[in-house]
């Protein structure tokens, strides 16, 4: 039928040549250049399980077209004996009941390759979009902060859609239609030899042109899906970014951006259009003709005695057949394009490797000694990809002792959260090693050092579940870890050190949904659950990220109390921006330059060290240092320093 | 929490007209007609600007459908008075029949590649119009319904239901119609050919139509199942992608795979459940097809042994009760893409029928010259249908003053502020901006007088300078690179390695907390309100990076009115004006140093901060 052609189209998203940014665009050239067989022929790493389901699938299809292909025949038979010949009313219902039959088994087999292809394509899909999920759980930071979330979506539900709509669908009915013409063809050459020449005069320039299309579609149908992964990140952004598009009332500017997109968007799918229009002109056109041609020869040669009128009817039947296929031939070829181009997006994130990944051999976690766990940083160099002469860190020597808290202090930019984050593997030194009881944490597995190394953002994410699973997000489940009244009893202690009170005054307490998908919680309340959940999980190893930053002084000072008591026997590193949460330490760490320049207390470093006392004191009101002309005047002012604690308002909060 | 979040579809109001999706044969299917209205009156409403060429294209349709069901009439002449004629030696029919068959096969073609252009410019334009509604209506509505609804539902709404209504525009509507077409013309055709044979076909239409509806009512049910069960998976991935770091800091690998996988195999089993029910309506149709071919044999064959009938007709009619079947098959294949195009449709309806609750003014007051005068008259508040969250607060701020708000996480202080900057709407009494009431001033006055740098500051993908200009589209270089400079983060831009053209990445992940508050901050400089509002908008900067912009804040706020809340004492001591906020309440009121003296609660503050300097 015509109109199959226009019905076959990609869906899904892609990046667009506008945004390369987004993704590394090195990755790319590689896998684009692959050809769409072996392209496609990589998808046999997911669904070679299913391959001998497909095969049977396509079997049974393929003996429903020869089924059909039969009923002409009889008709020929039909025609030239009783119909021409002797009328017997018997032979036209058993012509009638043959052709019944043969209807009857079409439709069985019909159904069989639904049944026998739905659940292993299906099954596939799932298996692929498990393994891309999986892939990128194991997929280092480094790695998300390349790719944007829209990209990664579009590749895991539109691509993956567009693979199984070509597995269970276009790939039988290729291999289905291929072998329908080719059988057709057959029957047409014993049928009427000079109307099947003619037929075929006609097909060929319609395969060739299903083939010679591909390579302007291919060009189209990539863009198009690069336009529609741009414009479902626009999207992203959009709703992710409200907030700051309302405060600024530039909700016009971003819908005005959203709707040119969409418009360029709009002119590659009309382009597409017009590259499908042309094919479907040779394809509607061609093979009618060559129907008329075969219609005057065959008449023509009827009437000269050459061709029987039954075979005419034959050849006409079984035309009407082998049309059907060979039209869809070329819609077929392009769904298979699709399909290579979905193939390559998701193999193309597939075939990233992680760059933070388990040993080989794991050495065992090492028992941490009397005290607590040790680690040491001994010439830790970091760098972004890439970019290894503009180092982050350059060389960072520092041991936390056990069972005490270092405070890493340093200005915005110098690398304090990229070190945070080597200590659980979250990204990997570029040189230099990270020690973790003397074992460099690149021998031990992930999981193993994320065990021992807990760590609070300050930048916190809730899941969507209740407080009570995000806060006991780091215990292991209930076989395993403790117990559930041991679960209630962390829980409670987590919450406390963290001064979430207001948890006990959400509508459902502990049980109360939070995240995206449920109740929302101001930012200092989100941070406080973050640090509840890094408390809860008791590790050996704590890495706070300016963990208070977005509390009050009221509830920090409290915090820091509980914390401190908490802290005890537990090695901390923790970032800190302000005084009071350097008093959290035992000793505070100075990061500078991508080197630590500084190691000592509090008020060593603001006597000897002038960098230290610029991050922390360039504060004016800063009362230790009146000799660095930072008008001592207010505190002086308003009381001394020396005063008690505060009101009873610690904890003060409401939800 | 999927259901309790969407609204149902109101089935109030007149159906409207379907407009084109009326075309196909299932659009009356009785599991349609209820939940389908609003979903349809938009595609209506979508419609309508494009009315004449969806025409147009409906018209070649037809035409081109015409001439392809000429063919099996012309083989049917060709064999009955062709090949007659020509053994008497006439060629002229046969002549004509060949002449006509060119004709209509070269009609069929060119007609046929028209209606795919024809179709894809209608469908393209709808989709314009319906993308770009959608987004409008999203950013129009009110953080209350963002938060409500969720990031994730929204994005979903923008994208997979998009696509579901995409596919039906792009070649579903033309297969159907095509599809609609083709057997009116064919069933036409037959029995004008031969009414028996006719009559044949027109009894075996009643078991397709069963069959049409059974597939219809199971697979309605499937394919909003399947809707709900992927729009869920995303959900599941991208707060999954957004909270990488805690799954990967925790160890929450396995057990995130786990809540995916579960969701996933729900996605898959609801595919694969509508794929069989597929395959029985494909199998059904088949038989149907096949049954009426043998039936149209068997009555056709005995006619011609009675001499009723011409052997070419009864070849007509096998071709003919052959293809008669073939569109329904289409039907069925994207029967699934217009059920999930109308559940899509629906969900689309709904969301673009929510009300804002932070309404643009009917009559909006132009406010062209903002002095920065706030008052709040009695303003009660509460979130939603939730409890209240400030009581009867009364407030004056003349313009020029700075305002620092103080007080417990939760009192109420960003409530303050989020009123102040219209993103939500006062319960009872009124904020008035310059003595004009918040809901009365023009939306984009509003905007440029007051500006809210909240703490989250979200940075958009595209250069540093682009982010900054988000404050004045348009701005030109010189000046963004001033108000980066204002703000202190000139420096640290211009060692960026494009300097203010570096890409920040889509979530600008590669700039720390702090950079990513400085560059919002640059915004809103930038922006240059009479007003500015600055919720914890500093919390990230280290000490250093909040004295430049304390610096710059004080250039900045000279002349303008400022509300501030930050954690900070050394912020809030430099503010003109204090208010201490507790559980919804102001309950203290002064400049700071008279606060201090007070001996009250922010005296308390103050000296819990001084203790922590040490």
């Amino acid at each position: 039928m015509h109109q199959t052609s226009t019905a076959v189209r990609p869906e899904g998203g892609h990046r667009g040549p506008a945004d390369v940014h987004r993704v590394p665009a090195t990755t790319t050239t590689p896998v684009g250049s692959l050809s769409t067989t072996r392209s496609l022929l990589r998808l046999l790493r997911w669904a070679r399980p299913v391959v001998p389901r497909m095969i049977l699938g396509t079997l049974t299809s393929l003996g429903a077209s020869v089924l059909a292909l039969l009923v002409p025949q009889v008709l020929r038979a039909l025609v030239n004996g009783p119909l021409l010949g002797a009328g017997s009313r018997a032979a036209v219902v058993g012509a009638a009941a043959v052709v019944l039959l043969l209807g009857v088994l079409e439709a069985f087999l019909v159904w069989c390759r639904r049944a026998l292809v739905a659940m292993p394509g299906t099954g596939a899909e799932n298996d692929m979009r498990r393994a891309l999920f999986g892939h990128l759980l194991d997929q280092p930071l480094a790695f998300h902060d390349r790719w944007s979330g829209g990209q990664l979506l579009s590749r895991s539900m539109s691509d993956l859609n567009v693979v199984r709509r070509w597995l269970i669908f276009a790939l039988v009915m290729l291999v289905v239609s291929v072998t329908t013409v080719v059988v057709g063809l057959g029957l047409m050459f014993w049928t009427a030899w000079q109307l099947a020449l003619v037929y075929l005069v006609g097909a060929v320039p319609v395969l060739v042109l299903g083939f010679s299309f591909r390579e302007r579609y291919k060009v189209v149908a990539r863009r198009a899906r690069d336009q529609q992964g741009d414009l479902a990140g626009r999207v992203e952004e959009s709703v992710h970014g409200i907030r700051v598009l309302k405060a600024f009332g530039r909700g016009e500017d971003a819908l005005e951006d959203f709707v040119r997109q969409a418009d360029e968007l709009r002119g590659t799918e009309i382009e597409k259009a017009r590259t499908l229009s042309r094919v479907s002109l040779a394809l509607g056109a061609i093979p009618e003709l060559a129907l008329a041609v075969s219609l005057v020869l065959g008449v023509w040669l009827a009437s000269q005695g050459q061709v029987s009128v039954g075979a005419l009817v034959a050849f006409f039947a079984t035309a009407a057949v082998v049309n059907g296929p060979v039209e869809r031939i070329g819609a077929l070829l392009a769904m298979t394009l699709d399909a290579k181009a979905a193939t390559d997006r998701f193999v193309e994130v597939m075939d990233t490797p992680s760059t933070v990944v388990d040993p080989p051999h794991p050495v065992p976690l090492p028992a941490p000694g009397p005290r607590g766990s040790r680690v040491e940083l001994r010439g830790v160099r970091f760098w972004h990809p890439g970019s290894p002469q503009a180092p982050v860190l350059d060389g960072v020597d520092l041991v936390l002792e056990p069972g005490t808290t270092t405070a890493l202090v340093g200005l915005t930019g110098s690398g304090k959260t990229t070190l945070l984050q080597l200590v659980p593997r979250l990204a990997d030194v570029s040189g230099g090693q990270v020690l973790l009881d003397g074992v460099d944490v690149r021998d031990l597995t992930r999981a193993d050092v994320r065990a021992a190394v807990s760590v609070a953002f300050e930048d916190p994410v809730l899941f969507s579940a209740s407080v009570r699973e995000n806060v006991l997000l780091g215990l292991p489940d209930e076989p395993a870890g403790p117990d559930a009244a041991e679960r209630e009893r962390i829980l409670a202690q987590a919450l406390d050190v963290a001064s979430a009170g207001f948890v006990a005054r959400l509508p459902e307490g502990v049980q109360t949904r939070v995240g995206e998908e449920g109740l929302s919680l101001s930012g200092g309340q989100r941070q406080r659950l973050a640090l509840a959940r890094a408390v809860a999980a008791r590790p050996r190893v704590l890495v706070l990220d300016d963990p208070l930053s977005a509390l009050d002084v009221t509830t920090e000072a409290a915090v820091t109390a509980r914390l401190r008591e908490v802290l005890r026997g537990t090695t901390t590193l923790v970032v800190a921006h302000r005084t009071s949460t350097v008093a959290l330490a035992d000793r505070v760490a100075v990061l500078e330059d991508g080197c630590i320049t500084g190691v000592g207390t509090h008020r060593e470093l603001l006597a000897t060290h002038p960098h230290y006392r610029f991050v922390l004191t360039a504060m004016r009101d800063e009362p230790v240092l009146p000799d660095e002309g930072d008008e001592p005047d207010e505190h002086d002012e308003h009381g001394g320093p020396d005063e008690h604690g505060g009101p009873g308002a610690h904890g003060e909060v409401r939800p | 929490m999927t259901a309790t979040a969407q609204r149902p579809p109101s089935g109030s109001g007149p159906g409207g007209p379907a407009g084109r999706g009326g075309d196909e044969p299932d659009a009356e299917g009785p599991g349609l007609a209820e939940g389908s209205r609003p979903s349809l009156r938009l595609l209506a409403s979508v419609l309508r600007p494009v009315r004449g060429r969806a025409l147009a294209t409906a018209a070649l349709v037809v035409l081109s459908q015409v001439a392809v069901v000429a063919g099996p009439l012309l083989v049917a002449a060709g064999i009955d008075r062709g090949l007659p004629a020509l053994r008497d030696g006439d060629p002229v029919p046969l002549a004509l029949v060949g002449g006509g068959y060119v004709l209509a096969a070269v009609a069929a073609g060119v007609l046929s590649a028209a209606v795919v252009r024809a179709s894809a410019r209608v469908s393209q334009a709808v989709l314009l119009d319906m993308r770009a509604r959608v987004f409008r209506h999203t950013q129009r509505l009110d953080l209350e319904f963002h938060e409500r609804y969720t990031s994730g539902r929204i994005i979903s709404r923008q994208t997979s239901d998009l696509d579901a209504v995409r596919e039906l525009l792009d070649g579903g509507v033309t297969t159907l119609a095509t599809g609609a077409v083709q057997m009116l013309l064919t069933g036409v055709s037959l029995v004008v050919l031969d009414l028996p044979s006719g009559l044949v076909l027109l009894v075996a239409v009643a078991p397709g139509v069963v069959l049409t509806r059974w597939f219809q009512r199971r697979s309605q049910a499937q394919y909003r199942r399947t809707r709900t069960a992927s729009a869920r998976v995303i959900v599941s991935f991208v707060e999954t992608m957004t909270g990488m770091r805690a799954v990967q800091a925790f160890r929450r690998e396995a057990a995130s795979a786990r809540t995916y996988g579960a969701l996933t195999e729900d996605y898959r089993q609801a595919t694969a459940d509508s794929l069989r029910t597929n395959g029985t309506f494909d199998m059904g149709l088949t038989l149907i097809g096949n049954v009426t071919v043998a039936a149209v044999l068997l009555v056709g064959g005995l006619r011609v042994l009675d001499g009723d009938l011409a052997v070419g007709v009864l070849v007509a009619a096998v071709l003919y009760a052959r293809r008669f079947f073939a569109p329904l098959r289409d039907v069925g294949m994207f029967y699934n893409s217009f059920q999930s195009a109308v559940a899509a449709l629906e969900k689309l309806a709904s969301l673009l029928a929510e009300v804002p609750t932070v309404p643009d003014p009917a009559r909006p007051q132009r406010l062209e010259h903002v002095r920065g005068e706030i008052r709040f008259d009695h303003v009660s508040f509460g979130y939603g249908d939730g409890p209240t969250v400030l009581h009867d607060v009364d407030l004056h701020v003349p313009a020029g003053q700075t305002l620092a708000l103080v007080g417990p996480t939760g009192a109420g202080k960003s409530t303050v502020a989020k009123l102040l900057a219209r993103f939500y709407d006062v319960r009872t009494g009124a904020v008035r901006l310059d003595g004009v009431d918040l809901r009365d001033v023009a939306p984009h006055d509003l905007r440029h007088g007051v500006v809210m740098v909240t703490q989250e500051a979200y940075l958009f993908s595209g250069s540093v300078a682009d982010n900054i200009a988000i404050g004045r589209p348009g701005a030109s270089r010189p000046d963004i690179e001033a108000a980066a400079r204002a703000v202190g983060v000139h420096d640290l831009v211009a060692g960026l390695p494009r300097g203010y053209d570096t890409d920040v990445d889509s979530r600008g992940v590669r700039l720390s907390a702090g950079q990513r508050q400085l560059v919002s901050f640059a915004r809103a400089f930038l922006a240059d309100p009479a007003v500015l509002v600055l919720d914890e908008a500093t919390s990230s900067l280290d000490v250093p990076g909040e004295q430049v912009v304390q610096e710059g804040l004080e250039r900045l706020l000279r002349g303008r009115t400022a509300v501030i809340i930050a954690h900070r004492l050394s912020t809030v001591m430099n503010a003109d004006r204090v208010l201490v906020v507790e559980d919804g309440r102001v309950v203290e009121d002064g400049s700071p140093a008279a606060l201090v003296g007070q001996g009250g609660r922010f005296a308390g503050l103050h000296a819990d901060w001084q203790a922590s300097l040490r």
